[in-house]
């Protein structure tokens, strides 16, 4: 018994079609920089989020600001998948949410099909949030636990006015619902009856429901099981060729990314610092710190990981409060150099065609001019007085409460 | 291909079935699932429903008249004696010679009126105050909350005392109106927390970025979900807001006629006999704690029956 | 003999007025010295609450432990909570998934180190006080003697891993249990952590049984893995037979759900159908039936039995997937 006969038993799951979507179907777009301005769906340009670290009691003061997102720069094309990782703290999610206007950026622009949304104010950029949707991680606390489906998915509906009379919501709820692989009968049911990849197929069609182009999908699959996060993907490799959409799916694990993405962009304490087609991004990572990501990443095959070299990095993440001059990654670079890396922060250039690199070694690198070496392990604060991630009793101020 | 022995039809449908009814379950509907099985809750309801009854049918449950001092003859001021216990007088007379069983009988009423008022009233304006504050953050927040943080820096006791004593002529609407004035700044300051904490929970987030109306937002999604704590402290404020209206009572800012007996009340007026007939103070004091405690066991279980992270 | 035997671990949880629940059934598995063993499976499947009863941690209300569970001999059910309290830290450790919470938020790190060396090996203050600082060395974390003073906030979340494996290492255990102990942290931290392990195994010889969800760590770690599904075995294996071959459906499953970093891309994934909600209780056949590619009638009608395939290999199946390329069947 061939487990592909058996895959196809999963709900709504068309097993074989070797995943073609627009993006990739099209590779005269990618090629040409012309063509890839008229083919992009949104751009982001010089996007900073940087959130005030403030202290006192009755006048707030900003003793610093946490550097969340510090310069990034990205344009996604319509109908492919553009893939952001990182690890935690690296400001992805920020990211994702200062695009969708959920966090305010504190500086750049954001560019959606032609439309600056950073100008977009109140009434405009509501009506515009029905083309960009978002897909959460932990799909228990994205769902309102008061709600049944019916009134999550009809939600959407009602705030775009495409609610059309009883009969035809009823259709398309159940289509909806068709399209993620739940019954009908869940209409009625409620967040907490369902398992957590139902949930999220629930999260994904309250998405769905409002027709949106865009889909930023943070974490998506982080918070299911193993053997369920393989449905969930697949559901989202489904639902883009059958409904042409756009996704931005930003994740910790680069081997989902890959599995997933077109273009794939790794980000580092605030700042892109590679972006290539999957492809190329696994074949010849150039970014050191992308080196070390993909030899961290443990493969489920004993027979590999005898065989794996790891670069292993010292010391942690420096906070995003105090982030190093330079290069941001020169801390625990094992390929450091006693020049620029220190002092200049290394903008993303193409090194090779479509393969952004944001280092200043990054030819001698690959050549093996430069090799690595010894790193020492630079003791990172977290309690000195400046990390966001220790809130003093209760937040000092309001504001302080509404910025994380 | 399928193994012949296998029948996949029986296995899909055991997949399938799981054997779930196919009407979903609310989180009201299985938060009163919860608390009808659990002990605690129902003592507490039963406590409830005991005062609420008596509370009606008082003055046809009392064997006396509670403001007719049919006993004045018995009370000898002097010796400090007061009529004892006897036929048709199960617990005796009070200090005006007045039937004290049914005192105690029909003081339920005016308890539950002022507690069930004052905290009715004080959970509108904190309300009304915190939805102000949780929804739009910023200014008005602020001010919202400094005007909360004057009134909670003053002692709730000192603060109803201000208020009643404002009023010329004090009787039991002022009480209740001073004593649910006390309760609001708690009530503005639990709603404006938890709608705070849902503001930033995610699925406020994902409403958001469907575009849901600002409003909606506040009234479907942020008040509904922050409704919680405050309808758990509600209970909690009736037992609080029964005794502060005692003690306003028992200052002189209370209803100055005392032929409708109140437990308060009651408490106050016998103060300086305690130590020679503490049943005096025991019955209504007694009273009190039993209420406060059937709507503290109800309001505990509702709050973790009302929690939607303790069920999933 | 084996340092650590587990025979027929089985943990019931009562609760009144609900089913009693079996978390653990059945449970088996030796640990030598220096051997990794793995227990892998998702959410659900029983494999925290095997460590948690290994160690004694489970409350004794409501938890119904039963089997034995012998180190060096000795059956640790059967021990008073007092004996249990001076093995555990002594010759038991362990690290579990969120070193925040594990460490005490008010006591400075160096306090919890010398802390069990006071109470287990009767060490005076001040020689503790250099052994801490000689264990957080070890495990790698920089500048130790500053670090003695600090407070776990102060540090970040693979600092803190690493403290909390100083203070399980501190009376040199011989066994270690590891519950999910890099799954709250980043890959490059975690693959840090995982070295520092490997290292112990190594120079020590301790015995680390290794509990988590990632097949990738399971990998590159264990010598022997048990796979558990609804609180029972359902495979064993050494761990290159395992991923060479994986016999049940559910290991199968597993390893053809997971994206690989090395595999060539544009290939669907294939899930495992449903979810653990789905399971039938074991008494009325196989858990894993309704999820199962491959169940058949008897599947649901009788429990499958632990059958011995040799070479230390153990299987729960009554159809199992078939070694190498899938043969026709012809029955």
């Amino acid at each position: 018994m061939s487990s592909q006969s058996e895959a196809a038993a999963v709900p709504g799951g068309p097993v074989g079609s070797t995943g073609a979507s627009p993006a990739r179907s099209a590779p005269d777009a990618a090629g040409a920089p012309g063509a890839s301005t008229a083919d992009e769906l949104m751009s982001v340009q010089g996007i900073k989020v940087h959130f005030p670290i403030k202290r006192g009691i009755v006048l707030d003061r900003t003793v610093g600001y946490v550097y969340a997102v510090d310069g990034v720069d990205l344009s996604v094309r319509r109908g492919e998948t553009y893939g952001l990782v990182g690890e935690s703290g690296c400001g992805k999610s920020t990211l994702g949410r200062a695009i969708l206007r959920l966090t305010e950026p504190t500086a750049g622009r954001v560019v959606f099909d032609g439309t600056d949304l950073t100008t977009l104010k109140g009434e405009s950029l509501r009506t515009m949030r029905r083309r960009m949707q978002m897909v959460f991680q932990d799909p228990m606390s994205s769902l309102d636990p008061r709600q049944s489906v019916e009134s999550i998915l009809v939600e959407g509906l009602r705030a775009h006015d495409l609610d059309k009379g009883k009969e035809a919501t009823g259709k398309r709820l159940r289509d909806l619902l068709g399209a993620v692989g739940l019954p009908t009968k869940s209409l009625r049911k409620y967040p907490h009856e369902f398992s957590g990849g139902q949930r999220q197929r629930i999260g994904i069609a309250r998405a769905l429901a409002v027709e949106p182009d865009l889909i930023i999908a943070d974490e998506p699959v982080s918070a299911l099981d193993v053997s369920v996060q393989a449905q969930v993907v697949n559901l989202l490799e489904e639902l883009q060729e059958q409904f042409g959409l756009t996704y931005l799916v930003i994740a910790h694990d680069l081997a989902v990314v890959r599995h997933i993405s077109d273009r794939v962009g790794v980000m580092y304490l605030g700042g892109l610092v590679e972006e290539a087609t999957s492809d190329d991004l696994y074949a010849e990572p150039l970014h050191p710190y992308t080196r070390a990501l993909l030899s961290a990443i443990p493969v489920p095959d004993p027979l590999v990981e005898d065989r794996r070299e790891r670069i292993l990095l010292k010391g942690d993440l420096p906070s995003p409060a105090n982030p190093p001059n330079g290069c941001r990654f020169h801390t625990r670079c094992p390929w450091k150099q006693a020049t620029k890396c220190s002092t200049d922060r290394p903008q993303l250039r193409e090194v090779l065609p479509g393969h952004k690199v944001a280092c200043h070694w990054a030819e001698d690198i690959r050549s093996g001019r430069i090799r690595p070496h010894e790193v020492e392990a630079v003791l990172v604060e977290e309690g000195d007085g400046l990390s966001p991630d220790v809130p003093l009793v209760g937040p000092a101020s309001v504001t302080e409460a509404l910025n994380p | 291909m399928v193994t012949p022995t296998r029948k996949k039809d029986r296995i899909d449908a055991l997949a399938a079935s799981s054997a779930e009814p196919d009407a979903g379950v609310s989180l009201a509907a299985s938060a009163w699932r919860t608390l009808r099985r659990s002990p605690v809750f129902l003592t507490g309801a039963v406590i409830i429903g005991l005062f609420v009854l008596i509370s009606l049918l008082a003055p046809w449950l009392a064997p006396q008249d509670p403001s007719d001092p049919m006993l004045i003859d018995q009370v000898v001021k002097a010796r400090n004696e007061i009529p004892q216990p006897q036929d048709g007088h199960p617990l005796g007379g009070d200090l005006q010679g007045r039937d004290f069983f049914s005192r105690v009988l029909v003081g339920s009423q005016q308890t539950l009126i002022v507690g069930v008022l004052a905290t009715l009233i004080g959970l509108a304006g904190g309300l009304t105050l915190g939805t102000l504050a949780g929804a739009f953050g910023g200014w008005v927040d602020s001010v919202v909350m400094r005007l909360v943080d004057v009134m909670l820096s003053l002692p709730s006791l000192l603060l109803a005392f201000s208020i009643s004593a404002l009023f010329a002529r004090p009787n039991q609407y002022t009480v209740i109106v001073a004593v649910a004035v006390v309760q609001i700044p708690v009530f503005a300051r639990l709603l404006r927390g938890s709608m705070l904490a849902q503001r930033h929970s995610d699925h406020v987030l994902a409403a958001t970025a469907l575009g849901v109306k600002p409003g909606a937002i506040v009234f479907r999604h942020m008040l509904p979900n922050s409704l919680g704590p405050v309808i758990v402290q509600s209970t909690l404020v009736l037992a609080t807001a029964i005794i502060d209206a005692a003690a306003l009572s028992f200052l002189g800012l209370g209803n100055p006629d005392d032929r409708i007996p109140e437990w308060g009340q009651m408490l106050g007026d016998v103060q300086n006999v305690f130590d020679t007939h503490p049943h005096l103070a025991a019955w209504p004091a007694g009273c009190i704690i039993v209420v406060a405690l059937g709507f503290t066991l109800m309001g505990e279980t509702l709050r973790e029956a009302l929690d939607p992270k303790s069920r999933r | 003999m084996a340092l650590l035997e587990v025979r027929d671990l089985t943990v019931v949880f009562e609760r009144k007025g609900e089913q009693p629940f079996t978390a653990v059934d059945h449970v088996s598995f030796d640990v030598e010295p220096g051997q990794t063993v793995g227990l892998v499976g998702e959410s659900g499947c029983g494999k925290s609450v095997t460590s948690l009863a290994v160690m004694g941690l489970l409350p004794k209300r409501g938890a119904r432990v039963s089997g034995t569970v012998s180190y060096e001999g000795v059956n640790l059910l059967s021990l008073s909570d007092k004996e249990m309290r001076d093995r555990r830290g002594r010759d038991l450790g362990m690290v579990f998934q969120d070193p925040l919470s594990s460490l005490n938020p008010v006591i400075p790190i160096g306090v919890q180190v010398t802390e069990v060396l006071e109470r287990h090996r009767d060490m005076p203050r001040k020689k503790a006080m250099v052994e801490a600082a000689d264990l957080l060395d070890k495990v790698g974390i920089p500048d130790p003697n500053r670090r003695l003073s600090e407070y776990p906030h102060q540090l970040s979340g693979g600092m803190r891993q690493r403290a909390l494996i100083a203070i399980a290492l501190a009376c040199r255990p011989r066994l270690l249990i590891a519950d999910e102990p890099t799954t709250a942290l980043d890959v490059t931290i975690q693959a840090q952590i995982l070295a520092l392990l490997k290292e112990l195994v190594q120079d020590l010889g301790t015995a680390l049984v290794m509990i988590t969800h990632d097949l990738g760590v399971v990998a590159g770690l264990c010598d022997e893995v048990n796979v558990l599904y609804g609180g029972r075995v359902v495979e064993k294996a050494q761990r290159h037979e395992l991923f060479a071959q994986p016999r049940h459906p559910y290991t199968h499953g597993l390893l053809a759900s997971i994206p690989r970093l090395d595999a060539p891309r544009g290939e669907k994934l294939h899930p495992i159908r449903g979810s653990v909600a789905d399971n039938i209780p074991w008494d009325h056949g196989c858990a894993f039936a309704p999820r199962c590619p491959n169940a058949l009638d008897v599947c649901v009608e009788r429990t499958p039995e632990q059958e011995d395939l040799g070479a230390g290999r153990l299987l729960r199946c009554h159809n199992p997937v078939r070694p190498t390329v899938p043969e026709e069947v012809s029955a």
